[in-house]
């Protein structure tokens, strides 16, 4: 069994922060979660409705952002979907490895790699209608844990 | 929110920065940390330990801050406490390229 919470937010960058704090606030009610988890869903989360929210900016759209949670003991599913032109994501220009002599050349191409890292599944689906993010954490099966 | 207050420590220049440090309040740490380098700060310490949250946004401020300052061949240290803060660093990998510290003490007590 799993519980739907929607929030829409104009799409502004000072209700990014409203929106990390609904998304913090529903996957708390799955005790399933460590503090660590719902850490990482929070920066990805995040980072996602900023791009939306850049995504409306770029396409000069009024429209709202959708965030869907999809909430169950054993998943964490998190929808932000825009209404901007959508975008490639293997088109971002991401920052170079910690390694590379330029690293600090590259202040922004940090938000898809992290989304990638923090969460267990990601998902990019754009259309001329705008992009859905999908996000996805899901709890590990310890052997011989309880249910 | 995001507050950012700053002092002189011992010929150092204290960035301290509290709340969470996003897409919106970066802007207020790069205002801090450009007026300082304007104003002559060569040994800056951006202090992390009150921030409860960071973004690629926060991080990208981070790293404008120690090029600004090593332009003027200065030293920029960051100081993070561990949590979700310090996580951000090392899942970037920032954490190898740029000085970060357990605590504002050990920077300004230590070899410059």
């Amino acid at each position: 069994m799993s519980e739907i919470v929607e929030l829409e937010i104009p799409a502004r960058i000072e209700f990014v922060a409203l929106a990390r704090l609904v998304v913090t606030s529903a996957a708390s009610t799955q005790p399933t979660f460590t503090d660590d988890r719902i850490d990482d869903l929070r920066l990805a989360v995040s980072e996602a409705c900023t791009n939306a929210i850049e995504a409306h900016t770029v396409a000069g759209s009024d429209d709202r952002v959708l965030i869907r949670c999809d909430l169950a003991e054993d998943r964490i599913e998190v929808a932000v979907t825009d209404r901007g032109g959508g975008f490639d994501p293997e088109e971002v220009t991401a920052a170079p490895a910690a390694e590379a002599a330029d690293r600090l050349e590259f202040e922004s191409g940090l938000g898809i790699p992290l989304m990638r890292v923090l969460v267990d599944e990601t998902e990019f689906r754009a259309s001329a209608a705008g992009t859905v993010v999908r996000l996805v954490v899901v709890r590990p099966v310890r052997p011989g844990e309880d249910a | 929110m995001l507050s950012v207050v700053e002092l002189r420590r011992d010929g150092w220049w204290v960035v301290v920065a509290s709340g969470e440090l996003d897409v919106a309040s970066a802007p207020d740490l790069r205002r801090a940390v450009v007026s300082a380098v304007a104003d002559g700060a060569r040994q800056v310490v951006i202090d992390l330990t009150g921030v409860d949250f960071i973004d690629s946004f926060g991080l990208g401020v981070v790293i404008g801050a120690v090029k600004r300052v090593r332009a003027h061949e200065g030293r920029l240290a960051v100081v993070v406490a561990d949590g979700p803060v310090r996580r951000a660093f090392e899942l970037t990998g920032l954490d190898r390229v740029l000085e970060l510290r357990a605590g504002v003490d050990e920077v300004v007590a230590g070899p410059a």
